[in-house]
């Protein structure tokens, strides 16, 4: 426990705000990645996600394909595109490497959400005269979006705490702390910066956590109240609260 | 006037769903079409708003094609009640109800307030107006179905077994709700259902149809009850075994009639009715 004691106490140090990374800085470079990573992860994969959603076909190629972007290791890409890229765009690399990471999540998110809407709701929609691009914006994106910010959820925790090897290239964040202390051995400062990466995921999950349960659409959550077609009479159902 | 010439529908995996079928429909009439599962009846019903486009034939309505027609504009026009109302569960009943209006363009405060006058119209309190639909009984589910397929005033209303899911009590409720409704509002409406007990109470004309759509026999109730076209149509009504079988018997106070089964279902009273 003694560590953990020196750990903390490393984190609150007053020297933490000083020198040529700050942990405040390194904070702050470690979510600007994650935050930029999962964005333009979003922006690729949510239309995606949702035109196979929508459209029914491509989902076998995009689970097969997800499927094995999951198996690609992080730091293994990371140092490829390094190569690739060449040293001067190691930040391109990186944030490549990590939207590659986010990708498969918030593709299943995006779909999944889509393909777990009742059919009928979406039939409904059709016969009553929407156009598909009503469908989608009306009945399939509010639907379908508790999944899809659970799959923004999953990728931002995977991405929070992958970005900790960018420091493996010079690029900060609050890996700088870890991987600086290997080879000094200072596993104070390695267990205080691992914390440190802990408590973003943490935070960040619960952030998830309320922007989950304030999308699920209210009707929606009232249907988790127990199925009122279930029900043998009327009148229990009409005397029955309005819930959330 | 809704017509069916000659419609066949072939589906993908090969499927016959209806061969060669046609009918007219009476504007301003019930027609219901009845048939058990597999007799392609609901496919018939989404054929008139193109959910379904058949594979040969045509179907007009007031003698223009509905092929020529915009699906979208098309649905718009035409009013559709669905099994278990098949309601959006994210918006409210009021919000449901003046879907289509919205989608056509009219405000929304004004689409909200005529859609409070449609949950008058189908019997619906206004306070469940800001209600969801899982907040609702089935019976009441299916009444703001049938409001939001009347919104947009349809002069066409589709029914697609829509008392299927609710139970036998609130079932018959919503039976006279609708005769009233057409009573009052006189919309050309086809229902599809496979109660042929549903399709007497609520038919202008019965269709019955049997596997592929092929029409058993056309009529009003009475012409089907008392010359049913075949074995088929006597047994599917229960003109020989079931309820509607019954034959005199004659008591101290009276000629009374008698089911199969041996209850008595009433008396019989001479003269016209």
């Amino acid at each position: 426990m003694n560590l953990f004691a020196d750990a903390i106490a490393w984190i609150f140090a007053p020297e933490r705000l000083e020198g040529s990374v700050s942990l405040p800085l390194a904070i702050g470079q470690h979510l600007a990645y994650t935050f930029v990573s999962v964005v333009v992860a979003a922006l690729v994969a949510v239309p995606l996600g949702w035109a196979i959603g929508h459209t029914g076909r491509g989902r076998e190629v995009a689970v097969a394909v997800s499927g094995a972007a999951r198996a690609v290791p992080s730091f293994g890409l990371l140092v490829l595109l390094v190569l690739i890229f060449g040293v001067l765009h190691k930040p391109e690399a990186a944030v490549v490497s990590f939207v590659l990471l986010a990708i498969p999540s918030i593709l299943a998110g995006a779909y999944s959400g889509f393909e777990a809407i009742d059919r009928r709701v979406i039939d409904a929609g059709r016969a009553m005269g929407m156009t598909e691009w009503q469908i989608l914006w009306r009945i399939e994106v509010p639907l379908g979006l508790p999944l899809l910010i659970g799959g923004l959820r999953s990728a931002t925790l995977q991405v929070v705490a992958t970005v900790t090897i960018a420091a493996y290239i010079n690029l900060g964040g609050v890996g700088y702390f870890i991987i600086q202390g290997v080879p000094l051995r200072d596993f104070t400062q390695i267990l205080g910066g691992a914390l440190v990466v802990v408590a973003l995921a943490l935070v960040l999950d619960g952030l998830f956590a309320v922007l989950q349960h304030l999308v699920v659409p209210r009707g929606v959550s009232a249907g988790r109240t127990p199925d009122v077609r279930a029900t043998p009479t009327r009148r229990r159902a009409v005397v029955e609260p309005a819930t959330e | 006037m809704i017509e069916f010439r000659s419609v066949t529908k072939r589906f993908p995996d090969g499927t016959v769903a209806v061969d060669d079928f046609s009918l007219v429909i009476p504007a301003r009439k019930t027609t219901v079409l009845v048939g058990s599962s597999g007799s392609g009846k609901t496919t018939l019903l989404r054929m008139i708003n193109r959910m379904v486009d058949p594979t040969s034939g045509e179907i007009l309505i007031d003698d223009e094609s509905v092929h020529d027609r915009d699906p979208v504009k098309l649905r718009r026009s035409i009013g559709y009640v669905m099994q278990n109302g098949g309601l959006l569960p994210h918006l409210t009943v009021i919000d449901n109800v003046a879907t289509v209006p919205v989608l056509t363009g009219v405000p929304r405060q004004r689409a909200r307030e005529q859609a409070l006058e449609l949950l008058d119209t189908v019997g619906l309190d206004r306070s469940l107006a800001k209600r969801y639909p899982s907040q609702l009984s089935g019976g009441q589910q299916q009444r703001v179905g049938v409001a939001r397929g009347l919104a947009a005033d349809p002069n066409i209303l589709l029914m697609d077994e829509p008392f299927g899911a609710v139970d036998p009590i609130v079932r018959a409720e919503l039976q006279q709700e609708t005769i009233r409704l057409q009573q009052e509002l006189d919309k050309t409406v086809v229902f599809v259902t496979h109660d042929i007990d549903e399709a007497f109470l609520l038919g202008d004309q019965v269709v019955i149809l049997e596997k592929g759509a092929q029409i058993a026999q056309i009529g009003s109730p009475s012409e089907i009850t008392e010359a049913p076209a075949s074995e088929f149509v006597a047994s599917f009504i229960g003109t020989e075994r079931g309820t509607r079988a019954l034959h005199a018997k004659r008591t101290g106070a009276g000629t009374v009639l008698v089911d199969a089964a041996g209850r008595t279902q009433g008396v019989l009273v001479e003269g016209d009715a």
